[in-house]
């Protein structure tokens, strides 16, 4: 699975906020005081938009507090296939992006500012537009290598230190000690963006749009049985429906939320709201804004069966469980998909889910887990017909 | 407040002394790697196997272990 | 106790202790393979065979202090303080003696990192113990070399049984049957 590139012809995106070019008069960069950034972060709300939805001010704070001078990175390495909202915000507003991570860098102090980004997702004319944003900043680029779990905050450390762009233990936090022994901050860049734009036009502003406990706004990936794919712009805690709706589905099965880490939404669903809450019973997680529409004509165990193998061969394959067990679940996942009548199967994908969960230096089984989990959950109906040797989708063709 | 056992997947082998001496916290997996019978992260590491668990620490071949007080 | 006789007790003791810690690191040696197989082993466990081949190590490596010490206060030895830290010089031997410095500077390398494995992480702990299978033979050879029971049967017995031992369990250690330790694994990424 290579890196998508971002198409030409994108959904229309019915809020504008960090995609707009020029965001209220861009001026020069807000000189914020640490106590004024935070106060403003934690007034805002402004939580992660990378995947974890971490409340930023916390973070801010972590790092603030070290007797060193901090280093902050921002994070565009996107590791996931379906993500290219990062992609697209450095492309259509660099400045943006360089803009919130300089407004941190300076409120924290910091030692240096590190904008990370993975080389495959950048061609000449981005790299180009990138440049000239970075003319007159103090912030360095740094253009990486790595696979799905190179976006990994302490992965993008230790990649930043020289070392294998793997994950860590998460014992020793990176907001201690990080990138050359320093506490270290890093933050999506949309999450970035949003912080600029909060600095310019407060907190008020930012909880305009989205909700009191989910404020602002942001980007979401559309990808799959689409007329029209390609990243959009809306108010947190919208409904799933009203966010790909510009980007016409076709003949939605369901919708992957959260990506491959994420959990399906099944098509009579589609107008939950895009809030922790709401997903819980789908066992997903609005996490990067990853939205993959399944089209009707494509069996879920097949697509399913490609993702487990695709997150079992990124594995670091540094801890035990996650290097035996990703394999395994591709494998059964691979059997039932395979239509192969063993009754047995779902339980033991459900038995291998449960025993790689929480078992590694980094989130990837737990995400592979839930995954699987989720497919099997949503989809139990086409999971039995598999069991009993065959796939509504063939009709009637043998596997 | 806690102790909580520590497990840095990063440096664990499967090697199994851990296993042996908090065999009430901890048992194998199917390829011989530490598993919490509790299915925490860092499982609870009770009181009279707080002996044990130091030793585990300690005879862990890869370092791969240590103790941490929960607040 | 006369001159004689304390000399004659001193040399006993020294040639005592050399071999009783050879003895004892050929014991950990063993252990340490059979650790480091990950195999239980009935009566002891795995942690049964990790704290004896630490123990059997310690005692060596005080016994080897006891051995340097009793050779240094014995006259018919000759031994002098440089010679512990400084192979290949010593007066009585030296070709055989500097072995046996080597060995204990090998030795004492590997205690400290041992004892220091905390704060140099296990990686450097790891690359220094690898320095153990170089100790062994060089240990043995002085032995064969320096020691006036060389030619006895009984320590030539002695020395093949040690020999077969170690050579056994390295050509299990470097068998394909020996990785991952027992279980049937996917092999993971070690740096």
């Amino acid at each position: 699975m290579t890196r998508a590139v971002a198409p030409m012809t994108a959904p229309r995106t019915p809020v504008r906020r960090v995609l707009d070019p020029t965001p209220g008069g861009s001026g020069p960069v807000p000189d914020l005081s640490l106590s004024s950034l935070l106060a403003a972060v934690e007034a805002s709300g402004l939580s992660g938009r990378g995947g974890a939805g971490f409340p930023t001010s916390i973070k801010v704070r972590a790092v603030a507090e070290g007797r060193r001078r901090p280093v902050v990175v921002a994070n565009a390495m996107e590791g996931e296939p379906l993500s290219y909202k990062d992609a697209v915000l450095l492309a259509r507003n660099p400045a943006l992006v360089l803009d919130g991570l300089e407004i941190v860098g300076r409120a924290v102090r910091c030692r240096r500012c590190i904008l990370a980004v993975h080389e495959e997702s950048l061609d000449d004319a981005a790299t180009g537009a990138l440049e000239v944003a970075l003319r007159g900043r103090q912030v360095e680029l740094a253009r990486l290598g790595g696979g799905f779990v190179a976006g990994q905050e302490t992965a993008l450390v230790n990649q930043l230190n020289g070392r294998a762009p793997l994950p860590g233990d998460q014992f020793r936090r990176v907001t201690e000690v990080g990138v050359d022994g320093r506490p270290t901050l890093v933050l999506n860049a949309e999450t970035l963006a949003h912080l600029a734009l909060v600095a310019r036009h407060g907190a008020t502003w930012f909880r305009s749009a989205g909700l009191a406990d989910d404020p602002g706004t942001s980007l979401f990936t559309i990808t799959g049985s689409v007329r029209r794919p390609g990243v959009v712009e809306a108010p947190r805690g919208s409904r799933l429906a009203d966010v790909i709706e510009s980007a016409v589905p076709v003949q939605p099965q369901a919708v992957l939320v959260g990506g491959y880490h994420g959990g399906w939404v099944p098509a009579r669903d589609l107008d939950v709201r895009l809030t922790r809450p709401d997903l819980v019973p789908y066992r997903a997680a609005v996490g990067a804004g990853v939205l993959h529409v399944l089209g009707a004509d494509v069996c879920p165990l097949d697509f399913a069966e490609q993702v487990a193998a695709y997150l079992a061969a990124e594995s670091a394959r540094q801890c035990g469980p996650c290097v035996n067990g990703l394999p395994q679940l591709a494998s059964t996942l691979h059997r039932l998909a395979s239509c192969e009548r063993d009754h047995a199967l779902p339980a033991e994908l459900d038995r291998v889910a449960r025993v790689v969960s929480g078992r590694g230096a980094c989130a990837h089984p737990d995400g592979a887990a839930r995954f699987v989990g989720s497919t099997l959950d949503v989809f139990h109906e086409h999971v039995d017909e598999h069991l009993r040797g065959r796939c509504p989708h063939d009709l009637g063709v043998r596997r | 407040m806690s102790t909580r056992l520590h497990i840095d997947w990063t440096r664990c082998d499967g090697h199994g002394s851990c296993v042996e001496l908090l065999p009430d916290v901890l048992t194998a997996d199917d390829h011989g790697f530490p598993l919490p019978l509790s299915r925490e992260r860092d499982p609870r590491v009770p009181a009279r196997h707080a002996e044990a668990a130091r030793h585990a620490v300690r005879s862990c071949p890869v370092m791969a272990l240590r103790l941490v007080r929960d607040a | 106790m006369t001159t004689q006789a304390l000399d004659a007790a001193l040399w006993a003791w020294g040639r005592g202790t050399g071999i009783a810690a050879l003895a004892l690191f050929t014991l950990s040696l063993l252990l340490g393979i059979l650790g480091r197989s990950g195999r239980s082993w009935r009566l002891f466990g795995r942690v049964g065979v990790s704290d004896l081949h630490r123990t059997a190590a310690l005692t060596g490596t005080g016994l080897v202090a006891a051995h340097v010490g009793t050779l240094l206060l014995d006259p018919y030895a000759q031994l002098k303080l440089v010679d512990l830290l400084f192979p290949f010089l010593a007066a009585y031997r030296p070709l055989w003696l500097g072995l046996g410095t080597l060995a204990m500077d090998l030795l004492a390398l590997v205690t400290a990192v041992s004892v220091l494995r905390g704060r140099l992480g296990p990686r450097v702990f790891r690359s220094v113990h690898w320095a153990t299978y170089a100790m062994w033979p060089v240990a043995l050879v002085h032995a064969l070399g320096s020691g006036t029971d060389a030619g006895t049967t009984w320590f030539r017995g002695f020395a093949v049984v040690c020999v077969v031992v170690v050579a056994s369990a390295g050509l299990w250690r470097l068998a394909p049957s020996y990785a991952g330790r027992g279980w049937a694994r996917v092999p993971r990424r070690t740096t």
